[in-house]
């Protein structure tokens, strides 16, 4: 067990909390940049995509770890992302310097826009609604087609900064740095919100609706805010995607994907910014090892190939129910326990984390 | 002028009139308590204050202005904060985040220098954290400081939602029962307290208080309330010995002759 000896008042603002911190967060970091000299061209197309999955969910952590609102509608948004930022490189001719983070701020606009109705909702309610949005995306994109390529989606150009062009097949590894910068940023944004004051009245918002009331929150108002940076930061998952996907249509941003991002969430550990990249992680990663597995159990069996349709959404259901059952915290719950296990051997109690409860609360009475 | 002043004031739920007719000023520096049989009106007449509830009659006035115009979260800035009667803290928040969500009305910064945490942001966030490390010191909370409220005793909870209502620095300070559900000893500490927030800090105080002892220990003035109505104000003395008081404490006259005589 550390004790920090905190001099001034600024120990408590800094982004870590201690040297041994610093270091830890420097080396994932080191290794983050050297990844592409320690794993081949596939596995860091692989590390893109997580990244990319970790950017859309931290837009939906803040809003639903964070704020305490459930969303069903997350795609919708990272839709918005994709195919404004596609538009604005096409029919403006914008850079993608500039169109990046105007697709964010578009589907920020929006999740303003949507919060306007339904942040009056509260729980399943709300979830409902955000539902109906999902819903009402495909639809739209599908409509819209001058402007969206309706069914037949929309190509997504290589990125291109100052001339130097990312390609997910060309130069896979350019375009994994330029995504990890991008990371960098939106977690250095999020670390922000958590230490500022309006991280602590999301916590109120989430915590008692009342009681942030008496304490000088607009509630209604945050909840927008609340929502539009979500959606801001998933937009650019949303956008990145776009590009990663080269070619996409209304089916790419389907409902599953608003589940699977709250999955990847409450997977990892809801509330926290290392609980959107350990479900990433497993996202990302679950899929190759199943099928591992499945061609070495066809193997030995002597069965050749077999496809088992469905065996992935199975796991992925099954591994949810057993989160929510077992460990609600997540994966970076399980992490937490388990590192307070050794820091504090051999006086660990099992209860020490029994006292915590899930954000997600329905209404609740005063 | 007074500082709180109520005109007149009525709410009804429906049918059922909870509040009806009450009249009263607070002024500034003195404690002003509330008392009365449970369903009497006075957490309403909190709730009419901060503003969760807009009364069908009356006026409320605070330092001479309305403010039945204002919003809920408005009234904080006014200079009025407040305790809930059923603890409302942030269950998920260190008692060092609860007080600090105290100084919101303070800030000056919004969500986008928040994002960007500004050079400026951070030089508020220092102030915001001196002023409740006062109240910290104030309370004796040192020892809670880090903690999550979800792991917290009762009586614990009970002091840290009084110091997140002292962050705001209000000028007038509404305390639904604060002595609910403590011990003795820390009842004691309660009634320190609350002389201190009145000589030491100035600020005035209109609680809600179930226990008598506390309630003539501390206020200056009383008001007891029965069915929404207001039946006996003065000293805590004069007030406890009203016939009106105790008949709505213990019954009117007759019904206890009946019991006698039954």
């Amino acid at each position: 067990m550390r004790i920090v000896f905190k001099t001034s008042y600024d120990a408590d603002i800094r982004l870590f909390k201690h040297g041994a911190q610093a270091f830890w967060y420097g080396l994932l970091f080191v290794i983050a940049i050297a990844l592409p000299f320690l794993i081949n061209e596939f596995l860091i197309g692989e590390a893109t995509l997580v990244l990319i999955w970790a950017i859309c969910g931290m837009g939906l952590m803040l809003l639903v770890g964070q704020t305490g609102q459930a969303s069903l509608g997350h795609a919708a948004f990272m839709a918005v992302g994709a195919y404004s930022n596609v538009l604005y490189q096409e029919h403006f001719s914008l850079p993608f310097i500039v169109s990046f983070p105007l697709s964010g701020l578009t589907a920020g606009v929006a999740g303003a826009l949507v919060a306007l109705p339904t942040t009056k909702l509260h729980g399943i309610y709300l979830a409902i609604a955000t539902l109906a949005i999902s819903v009402l995306a495909e639809d739209l994109i599908v409509i819209m087609e001058p402007l969206t390529g309706g069914v037949g989606g929309l190509f997504a150009p290589d990125i291109e900064i100052f001339g130097f062009t990312f390609n997910r097949y060309g130069n896979p590894i350019e375009l994994y740095w330029l995504v990890l910068f991008i990371t960098f940023i939106v977690i250095y944004l999020y670390r922000n919100i958590l230490r500022a004051p309006i991280g602590r009245a999301f916590a109120a918002v989430r915590d008692s609706e009342v009681s942030a009331k008496a304490m000088g929150i607009n509630v209604a108002r945050t909840k927008m805010v609340a929502f539009a940076i979500s959606c801001f930061i998933t937009g650019l998952g949303g956008a990145l995607m776009g590009h990663f996907a080269t070619v996409f249509t209304h089916e790419t941003f389907n409902l599953i994907m608003s589940i699977t991002l709250l999955l990847i969430i409450v997977i990892g550990g809801l509330g926290t910014i290392h609980g959107a990249f350990f479900g990433a992680i497993v996202f990302v990663l679950l899929p190759l090892i199943i099928s591992i597995g499945r061609d070495a159990f066809a193997n030995m069996a002597g069965l050749g190939s077999i496809s088992i349709p469905g065996l992935e959404s199975g796991v992925f259901g099954i591994l949810l129910i057993g989160f929510i059952l077992f460990e609600p915290m997540g994966i970076y719950g399980r992490w937490l326990k388990i590192r307070t296990y050794f820091e504090l051997f051999p006086f660990y109690r099992k209860d020490m984390f029994k006292r915590q409860k899930s954000y997600l609360k329905t209404e609740r009475t005063q | 002028m007074s500082l709180l002043e109520l005109k007149n004031v009525t709410l009804r739920f429906g049918g059922l009139v909870a509040v009806n007719d009450v009249s009263f000023n607070v002024e500034e520096g003195e404690v002003f308590a509330l008392v009365g049989p449970n369903g009497a009106g006075k957490s309403t007449i909190f709730n009419m204050i901060s503003r969760f509830y807009k009364p069908a009659e009356g006026e409320i006035l605070f330092v001479g202005k309305t403010i039945l115009e204002r919003e809920p979260h408005d009234i904080p800035r006014l200079g009025i904060a407040r305790t809930f009667q059923n603890i409302e803290l942030f269950e998920q928040a260190s008692v060092l985040q609860n007080l600090l969500v105290g100084r919101h009305s303070h800030r000056r910064s919004n969500f986008l220098t928040d994002m960007l945490f500004t050079p400026g942001v951070r030089e508020q966030e220092r102030v915001h954290r001196e002023a409740v490390e006062h109240v910290i010191d104030f309370l004796d909370l040192q020892p809670y400081r880090e903690k999550l409220i979800a792991g917290l005793p009762y009586g614990v909870r009970k002091v840290v939602e009084m110091g997140r209502a002292l962050a705001i620095q209000p000028k007038l300070l509404l305390l639904d029962e604060p002595a609910s559900g403590l011990s003795v000893e820390e009842t004691q500490d309660v009634a320190f307290w609350i002389e201190d927030i009145k000589k030491v800090m100035g600020v005035t105080v209109l609680m809600v208080e179930h226990d008598m002892h506390l309630v003539s220990a501390v206020s200056d003035r009383v008001m007891a309330l029965a069915d929404g109505r207001m039946i006996a104000i003065g000293s805590p003395q004069e007030v406890q010995s009203d016939p009106a008081v105790i008949e709505a404490y213990l019954g009117a006259d007759d019904t206890t002759d009946e019991g006698e005589a039954a």
